[in-house]
């Protein structure tokens, strides 16, 4: 049943990013309001996914590759429905679903059968983890997005062209401050997800801290955020550099959600589990 | 009766001739009068602006109308129609009705898109209904038009970008930084194009301006226009260090703000963007300055470029927004094409039914004694056979689009009928009373 709910998410979520790209393409609000509500009722589905898989498999259900990629899909969704409602930046849907229809999709190729939970999973901590690590994660998945869409106007304003694309970008004030702001709240929330993570690892494995590949990718991304916040918040890092760095910082973020499962082996590869 | 237009605008004739031509509009109405006057012309209006000169009239004998019509500019104005002649334009029928809906729409304007030219119609307008020369005709040409201008304004973009350099200027600000409220305004130089550029700021929500120049006077005095702050010249780093937007227009021969300059500014700042626009030649600021980070130099040609290119833009939208003029100009010119048919058909159908109405009382009054129903009987009879008499005719009337053939069928009724007049003013004068009934003439013909 889950499994159904999901691919009627993904097939709504298809339609909504070809949608929004549609809206930046031909700049007609009416595709915005289009994509955002079938991205909406897409979310509804992908909801109800999560919501069945939890009752059926009676665990909250981030523990393989499939488990992840869709809820960090979901995370990013509903986010972006979140961003939509409080600051109207149309054209955020254009770069965001695109990223969150190819995690959709990634998922789609996986099995997508539900297990008996893994003993070294059976944990209170597992759920708090989880999410907060996948929603600091998400919200620099927006940083990330905030900080393209600056670097992409920004080089239409210094090249003098005030054409088509400069039309389609909100001012770049407006992109820093976003970004700044994505970056507050994701920061705390990633922090958490790292400090939650040590204490389950001290309960599972009786150490805090073993420098495995995804613990040890996640401190870097951590420092790399912290950098920037830091940057910002003392010398007045704005503009160019903080997108950029919002760009690097989310390449570690995918590295550790991604690359360290399927590249590097250790006790956080859910490949092993299976 | 025949709606005519003619005039000149800044595309058939230079402004030394306009002025001549042009009607100050505190005695607008005295002019309107006098045309009102004029006994070729049934109603008459007034557009005088810098850009055009233009008399909107009705008239049931167009070739008098337009000769008093350009004796009138003549005299009026005491210049020899000589010197103006060939500046002057001239269009009748659907001809006029394109032309006033184009300019409405501002298709016929210096700058295509601007929002002035339907003000000053409608205060043209105005003008002419206080002095009582306008009537029907142009009452609902007048409306079309407004309704026109406001469907191309807000179906087409072709009002949408900025085309002037100034307001160019701003929309970059606001590309920048979001909205200009809470922004500061450096001047530097306290001439005209800074004065110029400042307003459209201020207008655009910038809400401190601050001025510095060599004289102090001058800076002073400008400062006050904007209820803002005057700096000494020394200070200007100050002043950069507390402004969002700088606006260099003085005549130094040498660069005023160079890059080291502002790079400590900036640092200062917290790399807080500041937006330089250049309108000096020679150049203020060192043209390196606008590769730095959160920094944006713009010099005039610049912002021309931009400007060109939203012209651009807008000529592209002007092919849109003709053919909703040629739509509507067509609509139009039907509605009005039916104002003619309309009242023959209802002198038509009056003679008719006067005839049955005689012969059925005289018929009645020879058989006192036949029943309700038999009376009911013979009204239906009569009126059935009135009715479908003139069906054909007046669907085929009410069909005719081609004016050459209208005219012919009318004329033809209105004498072997006998009909009153072929008068549209009769129509009119009936009209005065119940509008009602002109109303929904004209939501039938759209």
């Amino acid at each position: 049943m889950d499994i159904l709910f999901f691919k009627v998410a993904s097939f709504l979520y298809l339609f909504g990013t070809l949608a929004y790209l549609a809206y930046v393409f031909f700049l007609k609000r009416v595709l915005s309001r289009v994509a955002a509500a079938i991205v909406s009722v897409g979310f509804a589905f992908h909801t109800l996914a999560i919501l069945t898989r939890y009752f059926e498999a009676g665990y909250t259900p981030v523990t393989n590759l499939y488990e992840s990629l869709s809820f960090f899909a979901w995370m990013m969704i509903g986010l972006l429905l979140v961003a939509n409602l409080k600051y109207k930046v149309r054209v955020l849907g254009s770069f965001l679903t695109p990223i969150a229809l190819i995690l959709m999709l990634f998922a789609f190729a996986l099995p997508k059968e539900i297990f008996p939970l893994a003993p070294v999973l059976k944990s209170f901590w597992h759920p708090f983890h989880v999410i907060f690590a996948f929603l600091g994660n998400a919200i620099f998945t927006l940083t990330f997005c905030f900080g393209v869409m600056y670097l992409i106007q920004e080089h239409q304003v210094k090249a003098k062209k005030m054409g088509a694309i400069a039309k389609r970008l909100p001012s770049l004030n407006l992109l820093d401050d976003l970004s700044y702001l994505s970056l507050k709240f994701g920061f705390p929330l990633l922090t958490l997800g790292i400090i939650t993570g040590a204490v389950w690892a001290e309960y599972a494995w009786g150490r805090y801290w073993n420098w495995d590949p995804k613990e040890t990718w996640s401190l870097i991304t951590w420092l790399l955020y912290a950098a920037l916040l830091h940057q910002r918040m003392t010398v007045g890092w704005r503009g160019r550099k903080a997108a950029m760095m919002a760009i690097v910082g989310f390449v570690a973020v995918l590295f550790t959600f991604l690359g360290v499962n399927l590249l590097l082996p250790g006790l956080h590869t859910y490949s092993k589990w299976q | 009766m025949e709606l005519l237009v003619i005039g000149l605008n800044h595309n058939t004739a230079p402004i030394q001739i306009r002025e001549c031509l042009a009607f100050p509009q505190d005695r607008l109405g005295e002019a309107l009068s006098k045309v009102h006057a004029l006994a070729s012309v049934k109603e008459d209006m007034i557009v005088s602006t810098c850009n055009r000169v233009e008399v909107y009239a009705s008239t049931r004998a167009t070739e008098k109308a337009i000769y008093d019509l350009k004796e009138f500019l003549s005299q009026y104005h005491g210049i020899s129609l000589k010197e103006f002649e060939k500046s002057l334009y001239c269009h009748v029928g659907e001809e006029a009705v394109r032309h006033i809906f184009r300019v409405a729409s501002s298709l016929d304007s210096m700058v295509l898109g601007e929002p002035q030219i339907l003000g000053q119609i409608k205060d043209a307008y105005d003008i002419s209904q206080q002095a009582k020369t306008s009537g029907l005709i142009l009452h609902r040409l007048l409306h079309r038009a407004f309704h026109v201008a406001k469907k191309v304004r807000t179906e087409t973009k072709i009002a949408i970008s900025a085309v002037s350099v100034s307001s160019v200027a701003v929309e970059l600000a606001e590309k920048i930084f979001g909205t200009l409220e809470r922004k500061t305004v450096l001047l530097i130089g306290a001439g005209e194009m800074c004065e110029l550029a400042a307003r459209h700021l201020v207008s655009g929500g910038a809400e401190r301006i601050l001025v510095a120049n060599r004289t102090c006077e001058r800076a002073v005095s400008l400062a006050q226009e904007f209820r803002g702050e005057a700096i000494p010249f020394e200070d200007m780093a100050q002043g950069l260090k507390k402004s969002d937007i700088v606006i260099s227009a003085t005549n130094s021969p040498r660069y005023l703000i160079e890059q080291d300059q502002v790079t400590r500014v900036m640092r200062d700042r917290k790399q807080k963007p500041i937006f330089f626009i250049d309108i000096a030649d020679p150049r203020d600021i060192e043209p390196n300055v606008g590769d730095m980070e959160n920094v944006y130099l713009y010099n005039i040609d610049d912002l021309q470029k931009v400007a060109n290119e939203n012209i651009k833009d807008r000529e592209k939208e002007a092919q849109k927004a003709e053919a909703i003029v040629q739509d509507e100009v067509v609509k139009f010119v039907s509605w009005y094409r039916s104002l003619d048919v309309t009242p023959t058909i209802v002198a038509l159908r009056k003679k008719f039914d006067e005839i049955r109405k005689k012969e059925l009382e005289k018929t009645l009054s020879l058989h006192p004694d036949l029943s309700d129903k038999e009376k009911k009987s013979l009204e239906a009879l009569t009126s059935a056979i009135i009715n479908k008499i003139l069906h054909t005719p007046i669907t085929l009337l009410k069909q005719t689009n081609e004016e050459a053939m209208a005219d012919l069928y009318l004329d033809a009724l209105q004498t072997l009928f006998g009909l009153p007049g072929k008068s549209l003013e009769a129509f009119f004068e009936k009209c005065e009373e119940g509008k009602e009934k002109e109303e929904a003439n004209f939501e039938d013909a759209f």
